[in-house]
């Protein structure tokens, strides 16, 4: 509140209802929990006090390192042959985690898969986050026959299985990690149009945007500028998640073997050692153990934000 | 308003709002489809092996593949008001046989997973409510995010491992025995054998969202005013989760259920594949590897309806339980 008051001081000229109006704007704004400097000091204090949060932040953290410590633990193309095929693991102490049906190193995929997964699922997380965003503050601002259009809009994504609609649009172009990314961002964004459409729907009519309003203020800086940044504690929640799911979906994907053939990932490990289930079960089980791992820790940390950012739930528990 | 009216009113809002969500779909999903490089003549002359360009173009001319795309559009529409959803290039059979002779297939994996998830989703739900903060909820809480972020396919495969291959007590894959004769209860032990993994797969990830939303929405009924008459009138505890706060707490669960099926009819067509289900979801995937427009489109319509149907009935059972919606 401090850097607020400074702030609010210098602006307001010293002209006595402006200070009353923009007090007015800021305590609307405080009541609702802010993510200035302050507040997302207490955020970070809650997840790191918040024992499965903070879990989630370490097992993620260490996912990070694993992306990026890749190329230097595990040098050479994962797709490469190494060894003989069908080591188990523990077997060879070069390759702690044995082979595959080719003699690839499964350490070294699992370790590449990483920097495949978390890209993918960060990146198809922006992208739904971007348009969900947009479309969802656009309707809920506006109203009227804007808000109609663009809830039938997401009424249709959301009635084409998602599923479905990421294997057509990965078809139509070609498996490639972009392509894959996008085509997971957009059948993911009708969730996140749907709660940034309700928080707008709310804090339109709050006090403070009626007095940014006022002030004159263009529709596009009220939109950005006055009621997004009070919209996002729920969006910031929801994003966790949706990294998770990309993840998910990605490895369904490349399961089933759609996904980018020049890349090694989790779910392609999967498929391939599929064909040998029956006699080497490891090269299902490991990949499959990083994925849960991945998508544990982000859901871990979703969980961990919700209870941070959302007081209701924080004083219930 | 009495209880009927109320259903029609529902019953023709739904209508209403769903018959241009469907149009759409159909227009949208069909340029989506036309972007697709190649075609079903491309497929069917590869896996010939050899096609001169006379071959090509008198098989794009058999299925109207030469035709301009507007045309093909408007006859397509046209063919699907009279209950025709075309023809299939590669199974040389017509779309909606094709679709209706795997739809119960699909059905039925997705019906027997969906009341295991709920069944086994709101008990978890509800001891977890019951007791929450306690021991039992803070176990039964990672396990259920545990559930959460498993892929339901590497669930599926490592049940083939533990339950087929290790322990030979349920198949590993298919809908019923092949060439087995069964007739009566043997048929229906047989179907039901193979289900169970599929299922069971498909259910996991949805036990696991039940029971948290089961969890939530207890923990929000069991603040009202009636659950504290509930109390103080010294009814069992017990007796008040279950009648008074879990009864309330099902409203929610509802709407998810509806939300949800898209995504169950997805994870469906993953868990076919791992158990070689002949179902949908199955053929979807094959029809995106052939190029076989006409078969995607009517599936990607027919799980659309689906979800527009599962949206309708959960809007009529809330309806039901609840009179205050009209």
């Amino acid at each position: 509140m401090a850097s607020d008051s400074t702030e609010l001081a210098s602006s307001a000229h010293g002209s006595a209802w402006r200070r009353q109006l923009a007090g007015a704007l800021f305590g609307a704004r405080s009541a609702r929990g802010v993510p200035s400097a302050h507040a997302s000091r207490g955020v970070w204090r809650a997840l790191l006090g918040n024992p499965s949060a903070l879990a989630g932040i370490v097992l993620l953290t260490a996912f990070i390192a694993l992306a990026l410590a890749a190329p230097h633990l595990f040098p050479g193309d994962p797709l490469d042959m190494v060894a003989a095929p069908f080591e188990w693991p523990g077997s060879d102490p070069l390759y702690r985690l044995g082979t595959d049906s080719l003699g690839r190193d499964v350490a070294a995929g699992i370790a590449h898969g990483t920097r495949v997964s978390l890209l993918i699922g960060a990146s198809a997380a922006a992208i739904g986050l971007v348009i969900g965003t947009l479309v969802g503050a656009i309707a809920g601002f506006f109203g009227g026959v804007i808000d109609d259009l663009l809830v039938r809009i997401t009424e249709l994504f959301q009635t084409v299985p998602s599923f479905l609609l990421v294997i057509v649009i990965v078809a139509i172009g070609r498996p490639s990690v972009t392509v894959i990314a996008l085509a997971i961002g957009v059948a993911s964004w009708p969730t996140v149009a749907r709660i940034v459409r309700a928080e707008f729907r709310t804090l339109r009519q709050a006090d403070f945007v009626l007095a940014a309003r006022s002030q004159g203020f263009s529709d596009a800086r009220l939109i950005f500028g006055e009621i997004l940044p009070n919209a996002l504690p729920p969006v910031i929640v929801t994003a966790s998640v949706m990294v998770a799911s990309a993840i998910l979906i990605e490895s369904s994907l490349s399961f089933l073997g759609m996904g980018d053939p020049n890349v090694v990932t989790w779910g392609g490990m999967i498929g391939a050692g599929r064909d040998s289930l029956r006699t080497a079960w490891y090269l299902t089980a490991l990949p499959g153990a990083a994925i849960v791992l991945a998508v544990l820790a982000l859901n871990l940390l979703g969980d961990g934000l919700n209870d941070a950012l959302n007081p209701r739930m924080r004083e219930r528990s | 308003m009495n209880r009927r009216t109320r259903f029609a009113a529902i019953a023709r809002r739904t209508a209403w709002q769903a018959l241009p969500t469907v149009l759409a779909i159909v227009i949208l999903n069909f340029f989506l489809l036309k972007l697709m490089p190649g075609d079903a003549a491309d497929v069917l002359a590869g896996e010939a092996g050899s096609a001169t360009a006379e071959t090509l173009q008198a098989l794009r001319a058999k299925f109207g593949l030469d035709q301009p795309v507007l045309h093909q559009l408007g006859a397509y529409l046209s063919h699907l008001a009279h209950g025709s959803l075309g023809y299939s290039p590669r199974y040389d059979a017509p779309v909606l046989q094709l679709i209706l002779s795997r739809l119960p297939n699909t059905l039925l994996l997705m019906g027997t997973a969906l009341g295991l998830a709920l069944v086994a989703g709101v008990v978890l739900g509800a001891v977890m409510a019951h007791w929450a903060g306690k021991w039992p909820d803070r176990v039964l809480s990672v396990l259920a995010l545990l559930l959460y972020s498993t892929p339901g396919f590497w669930i599926g495969l490592l049940a083939i491992v533990l339950f087929s291959v290790h322990l030979g007590w349920l198949p590993s894959g298919g809908d019923a025995t092949i060439g087995a004769q069964l007739h009566g209860f043997a048929r229906f032990a047989d179907v039901a054998r193979h289900v169970l993994l599929p299922a069971v797969t498909l259910a996991t990830f949805f036990v696991a969202i039940y029971a948290r939303l089961t969890r939530a929405a207890m923990l929000e009924v069991q603040r009202q005013d009636f659950v504290r008459t509930a109390h103080a009138k010294g009814l069992h505890p017990l007796r008040v989760t279950v009648r008074h706060v879990l009864r309330n707490a099902l409203m929610p669960l509802t709407t998810m259920i509806g939300i949800h099926f898209g995504t169950l009819l997805g994870g469906a067509a993953v868990t076919e594949t791992v158990f070689s289900w002949p179902g949908l979801g199955r053929l979807a995937l094959d029809a995106v590897m052939a190029r076989d427009f006409s078969v995607l489109l009517g599936v990607l319509l027919l799980s659309s309806l689906l979800v527009i149907v599962a949206n309708v009935a959960v809007d009529l059972l809330q309806a039901w339980l609840d009179p205050r919606i009209a």
